[in-house]
C-alpha cells in the first residue's frame, strides 16, 4: 500500500529529470548528418586571388579543417585569435570559408585580426556552403585523410572545444595519416 | 467595433498568406506552384527554427527559398528536394519527420500514453464493480445485514 502512494511522486521525479535534460540542451546545435561522409566539393574562387579556384581535392591525404566565417559575424571575431593560435602551433591546414561576405572588408579583417588560413574560400552567394549544410556563422569542420567530415563545431570554437575536441581528433587523425 | 473584429481576424489569416510570397516566382505550371508552397511550408529554417523556410525572413531562409525554386524549376520532384535538404541539415528541416527508430517514440508515444491510461481505467472500474461497499461509500447497506 505504501509503494502504490510512492508511484506517482516517483513519475513525477522522472518527468522532471528527463525535462531537466531537455533543457540543459542546445537547441541551436542541429547535428549534422554530414558527421562520417564524404565532406562535399569545395569549388570557389579564393578571397585574394579570384583566378585561383579552391577545391576539396587539393587538401585530399592529410586531416585539415575548414573554417566558415564572415566580417559581419560577432562570434566569427570572437574565436579568431585562437584560430591563429591554432594556425601557429600546429601543422594543420585551416581553410577559411568566407560566407556571404565583401571581398574588401574579408582582406582588411585578415590584415587587421591575422590570417590563420593556408587560403581562403570567398563564397559570395553562400551557395557552397549550402552545400555544407552551413546554418550559421562560425562553424568549423574536421576532415580527415580520406576527405571524410571527422567533427563539425557549431558556433565559435572555444578554449574548452578546443583542447577538448579538436585538438585530440586532429592528433589522432594526423596518427592515421602518418 | 462590430466591424473591426472581423477585420481583424482577416487580417491576421491573411498575414501568414502573403509572407508566403515575399520574392515574386514566375511558375511555370499550378503544380510547380502547389509543390513550392508546400515545401517552403514543410521546411524548417534552421536559423530561426520555430519558423518555416515561408515565414522567416532570415538570409538563409531566403536562399534555401531559391533553392527550392531553382531545384523545382530543373524539373526535380518534391522528394527529390526533400532529400536534398535532409542531406545536409537532417531531419530537423522538416517539420513533418519520417518515422524511423529515433522518431518511433514522437509517432507512438500518444498512442502508448492512451494505451496506458485506458488500461488504468479499466482496472479501476474493474476493482470498484468487484467490491461493493468497501470502495463506495454512497452504497447504502441494508440495516438487516448488521
Amino acid at each position: 500500500m505504501k509503494a502504490k502512494f510512492l508511484i506517482p511522486l516517483v513519475l513525477f521525479i522522472a518527468l522532471t529529470v528527463l525535462l531537466g535534460i531537455g533543457l540543459g540542451l542546445n537547441p541551436k546545435e542541429v547535428p549534422s548528418p554530414l558527421v562520417g561522409k564524404p565532406a562535399p566539393r569545395l569549388s570557389l574562387p579564393a578571397l585574394d586571388d579570384p583566378e585561383r579556384i579552391v577545391t576539396t581535392e587539393e587538401f585530399l591525404g592529410k586531416p585539415w579543417l575548414l573554417n566558415v566565417w564572415a566580417t559581419w559575424c560577432v562570434s566569427c571575431r570572437a574565436e579568431h585569435h585562437l584560430l591563429v593560435e591554432l594556425s601557429k602551433h600546429t601543422n594543420v591546414p585551416i581553410v577559411g570559408l568566407d560566407y556571404k561576405d565583401e571581398a574588401d572588408a574579408a582582406k582588411q579583417w585578415l590584415r587587421q585580426l591575422g590570417n590563420p588560413y593556408v587560403v581562403t574560400a570567398f563564397d559570395e552567394q553562400g551557395r557552397i556552403a549550402i552545400d555544407w549544410g552551413v546554418y550559421g556563422t562560425p562553424e568549423t569542420y574536421v576532415i580527415d585523410k580520406d576527405g571524410i567530415i571527422r567533427y563539425k563545431q557549431i558556433g565559435p570554437i572555444d578554449a574548452k572545444a578546443l583542447q577538448e575536441k579538436i585538438l585530440p581528433l586532429i592528433k589522432q587523425l594526423q596518427e592515421e595519416a602518418a | 467595433m462590430r466591424l473591426i473584429t472581423p477585420l481583424l481576424l482577416v487580417l491576421a489569416l491573411w498575414h501568414g498568406q502573403s509572407l508566403a510570397g515575399i520574392e515574386t516566382r514566375q511558375f511555370e505550371s499550378p503544380q510547380q506552384e502547389k509543390d513550392y508552397k508546400e515545401l517552403v511550408f514543410e521546411l524548417r529554417c534552421l536559423v530561426c527554427q520555430n519558423q518555416n523556410l515561408a515565414d522567416s525572413n532570415a538570409e538563409l531562409a531566403v536562399d534555401l527559398r531559391n533553392e527550392v525554386f531553382r531545384m523545382l524549376k530543373e524539373g526535380k520532384s518534391k522528394q527529390e528536394v526533400l532529400d536534398f535538404m535532409v542531406a545536409r541539415y537532417g531531419n530537423f528541416v522538416l517539420y513533418k519527420p519520417p518515422v524511423d527508430r529515433a522518431t518511433s517514440l514522437l509517432w507512438f508515444g500518444p498512442v502508448i500514453m492512451l494505451a496506458i491510461g485506458l488500461l488504468i481505467v479499466i482496472v479501476f472500474i474493474r476493482r470498484h464493480r468487484n467490491r461493493p461497499g468497501e470502495d463506495n461509500p454512497d452504497e447504502v447497506i441494508p440495516e438487516d445485514d448488521f
